[in-house]
């Protein structure tokens, strides 16, 4: 790595005075219906350093990159670049700009080769406006070497890892002039060396002079290879400076503050006995040696970051995947899960994540839609009995307090929350003696959560048992009997509700040990 | 959905009318009840088969397979009756209902057990037991003289003025309404076509469920395979040769959606019928028969195209306002 034969001087770390950013927002507002994603952020980025961008789920990052790269427009504010503010109407504004954003799970095509990725849509012309190949094959081997790939660019993406397609996208960054890059969660896919190599990349980029948005929920790699830091909390920005300035437990601090207005329900204290005991459960590739119990009555959180395997493992618990080694024991004896179908005979209902995609049928009408997992229940002689269908329909919708004017109204025909609504019926209708809730408020405004972690609360009491898994500090916390939190598919932690602080949360979650 | 549906199953129907209600105009007798029975009877076979196919596309797959399937059925059938003449035709029947549920779960168990895309494996499956057909016949034809007459004459037999073939298609509508509409496994085919995503986690085995419409779609392939051999009095390699097609326009024309989750008996049948109507009336009108292709193909875009409307004004409902008005 050569820092002399760049165009722009590196400035040491820490050493910014008289620099001045490349890109910078000022007080960036953008609202969705019922949410607030992001309340006047400011934000600068300075050539050739890296900032880096932290933040609790849900703290308005994503969105942030979304208006850097042009895909949102704000409601207020101005992206200033270069002293000029601007405006991103279209994402080709933002990448004429010279924006480049290289995704978590990067977008490009896996049947082109390397160098039609890298140029796609301004490859070089030949005279007669047709692609000129070789020069492209040139630049393109040009480009990969200033990065330190050695990369075919001839072989097609498919062939290539996550670490390798990084930097391709890399390249093609580099391919549009590109002066800010965006790096959302670049890692988060990445083994141990290949992490390696994108550090040096980054400072490769660094010494080009590029300024860098680096978005990371690891610790390690913000000390490691940032220059400043920026905190989100809530959509707002809590907090900027010099990485040199900081310690980790001071960033941590600001992340997580302390949970703002929100008032979760009262509950009974009256938990029962164990009701599901996991033992070993494990998968090849996505989680191991899982251990734990519920009790009759037990809200019980999964904590972690995405990614961390906790969807995935609760998956496996209802029967989606199958799990290479483990048992599970209902009520004390050994149960047997292969499929959901098993699953939900056991009194185990899992209620997904996405809720659009994996939850309600929106061509079927209403009371269908209810009645889908209970059908055995609910026939005779091998056909369905319709007045105990509907009955059964419509003693769930009518317990969720369902709005539709009929109960064979189409599920599309609802809005979303009403959808919701069906799909926690349909559960609810199968009797089920625990209830697994992926990420159950993600995406949904302040009194539709405080709606379902009321009714959460109320089925607890009831007796039925909840694991929820979510990425929400201050749901955690405010909702759990009990913690387990997972990272890189394990179990790293497990805390009673009592002294459990979002320091302890965070760190156990991002695997940064108490020590300074 | 009920009454969408109800309301695109009377547009159907309404067209269907003023169809037969144009010819008569201009030649008189079209509509007489005789010949209305004929046409019916004429459109039996598509009937059966585009019932099977329905279950087939809600799950959002297709069988390519069903013409092939009946014409090696259809084959294997005259074969044995030419050699046995004696054995009884309800046993021929069972057989070619059993043959044909085999074909069709040989489908299902690929599409089930090895993942792959239904319209790959019934191109492949169409091909193969057409490619049967010869190897057993040596592409030999099976005539008349060679059936019996029991086996010739069951089909053609008149009760009430309707032929059995005609019967045996109101039978199998008959047992389909209640199967798709009040049985767990018909009910599994929407939830399957309409998300499969969902119905995974909702407890529904998406790859058995296919498995069961591919069965379903073979077995009345197989029946039929005996019904048109019997009907037409004769057997060889190209038995109902590209029918697959019609089977799957009459479904489209009924407003089952490709796309699987979307569809009732009566679409289907009255799909069937529109085609079957068309069918007779051109040739009564003396249009050419090429015209009658172009007509069909231009009824199966309007119908498509009409459904695609119906269909996008769904779109996403945000407002609450907008929930009790639909």
């Amino acid at each position: 790595m050569t820092l002399d034969n760049t165009k722009q001087p590196t400035a040491a770390r820490g050493d910014t005075a008289d620099l001045a950013p490349v890109l910078a927002l000022r007080g960036i507002t953008k609202t969705f219906p019922g949410v607030r994603a992001l309340g006047g952020v400011d934000l600068a980025l300075y050539p050739g350093q890296v900032t880096a961008l932290v933040g609790e789920n849900g703290a308005g990052k994503s969105t942030l990159v979304k208006v850097l790269t042009g895909i949102y427009r704000p409601d207020a504010g101005d992206i200033v670049i270069d002293d000029t503010p601007t405006q991103f109407q279209t994402a080709t504004d933002a990448s004429d700009a010279g924006v480049t954003a290289i995704h978590q799970e990067t977008v490009l095509f896996d049947d082109l080769t390397v160098a039609e990725n890298i140029f796609l849509g301004h490859a070089p012309r030949t005279r007669w406006g047709l692609i000129d190949w070789g020069t492209m094959r040139t630049q393109a081997t040009e480009i990969l070497t200033r990065i330190g790939a050695n990369l075919d660019p001839d072989a097609t993406l498919r062939e290539l890892g996550i670490a390798n397609k990084h930097l391709v996208a890399i390249a093609r960054a580099l391919s549009v002039q590109a002066r800010v890059v965006v790096m959302d969660e670049p890692t988060a896919a990445l083994s141990r060396a290949e992490i390696e190599e994108l550090y040096d990349l980054v400072d490769r980029l660094k010494s080009e002079g590029k300024a860098i948005l680096f978005i990371s929920h690891k610790f390690d790699e913000i000390f490691r290879i940032a220059d400043r830091y920026t905190v989100f909390r809530d959509g707002e920005m809590v907090g900027a400076g010099m990485i040199a300035d900081i310690t980790e437990n001071k960033l941590v601090e600001m992340m997580v503050g302390r949970p703002v207005g929100q008032v979760f329900p009262t509950r009974s204290t009256n938990i029962g006995d164990e009701i599901l005991r996991v033992a070993g459960y494990s998968h090849p590739t996505e989680f191991a040696d899982i251990n734990f119990g519920l009790r009759r009555g037990e809200i019980l959180g999964f904590y972690g970051l995405v990614g961390a395997g906790r969807s995935e493992f609760m998956q496996a618990l209802f029967g989606v995947t199958k799990p290479s080694k483990g048992a599970i024991k209902i009520d004390g004896k050994i149960a047997i899960i292969r499929s959901p179908n098993e699953a939900i005979e056991q009194g185990i209902v899992y209620v997904p994540e996405d809720r659009g995609k994996q939850g309600a049928i929106t061509d079927l009408p209403i009371f269908q839609n209810v009645t889908l997992p209970s059908l055995g229940r609910i026939s005779g002689n091998g056909f369905l009995k319709m007045a105990e269908e509907f009955s059964l329909a419509r003693k769930y919708t009518e317990r969720l307090d369902l709005r539709a004017a009929a109960l064979d109204q189409n599920v599309g025909n609802l809005s979303g929350g009403n959808q919701q609504k069906v799909v926690i019926a349909k559960w609810l209708a199968t009797l089920p003696k625990v209830i697994i809730l992926d990420e159950p408020t993600k995406g949904i405004d302040v009194g539709s959560k405080a709606a379902v972690h009321e009714f959460m609360a109320e089925l607890a009491n009831e007796g039925l048992s909840v694991i929820m898994v979510s990425s929400e500090i201050p749901e955690i916390l405010g909702m759990s009997d009990r913690v387990i939190v997972m990272r890189e598919g394990r179990i790293v932690d497990e805390y009673d509700r009592e002294g459990l602080t979002p320091e302890k949360l965070v760190r156990a979650a991002a695997g940064y040990e108490e020590s300074a | 959905m009920l009454k969408r549906l109800k309301s695109r199953e009377t547009i159907l129907l309404g067209a269907i009318i003023a169809l037969i209600a144009l010819v008569e105009t201009r030649f008189s007798g079209f509509a007489a009840p005789g010949n209305l029975a004929s046409i019916f009877n004429d459109t039996s076979i598509l009937m059966i088969l585009a019932l099977g196919q329905m279950t087939v596309i809600l799950t959002k797959c297709i069988d390519l397979s069903v013409a092939s399937n009946l014409a090696l059925t259809g084959m294997v059938v005259a074969t044995i009756n030419a050699a046995m003449p004696g054995m009884p035709v309800a046993v021929l029947i069972l057989i070619a209902i059993a043959l044909g549920m085999l074909m069709g779960a040989f489908n299902g168990v690929l599409v089930w057990l090895l993942d792959l895309p239904s319209i790959v494996v019934t191109l492949g499956t169409m091909t193969i037991y057409r490619g049967v057909i010869f190897l057993i016949s040596d592409g030999a034809w099976i005539n008349a003289h060679e059936m019996s007459d029991g086996f010739k004459a069951l089909p053609r037999h008149v009760i009430l003025g309707l032929p059995v073939l005609g019967w045996i298609a109101i039978l199998v509508i008959a047992l389909f309404v209640p199967l798709i509409m009040r049985t767990p496994m018909g009910r599994a085919f929407y939830a399957v076509g309409g998300n499969p995503h969902a119905a995974v986690y909702t407890g529904i085995n998406v790859g058995r469920t296919r498995f069961n419409s591919f069965v379903l779609s073979g077995g009345l392939a197989g029946l039929c395979g005996y019904l048109w051999v019997s009907r037409y009095a004769v057997a060889y390699t190209d038995v109902a040769g590209g029918f697959e097609l019609d089977v799957v326009a009459a479904c489209v024309i009924g407003g089952i959606s490709i796309a699987g989750g979307i569809g009732s008996v009566g679409g289907a049948v009255l799909g069937a019928l529109f085609l079957g109507v068309i069918k007779n009336a051109l040739p009564v009108a003396g249009i050419s028969p090429f015209w009658q292709l172009a007509i069909s193909g231009a009824a199966i875009i309007i119908a498509v195209a009409f459904n695609a409307q119906s269909e996008r004004t769904k779109g996403r409902v945000i407002l609450k306002s907008a929930e009790t008005t639909s």
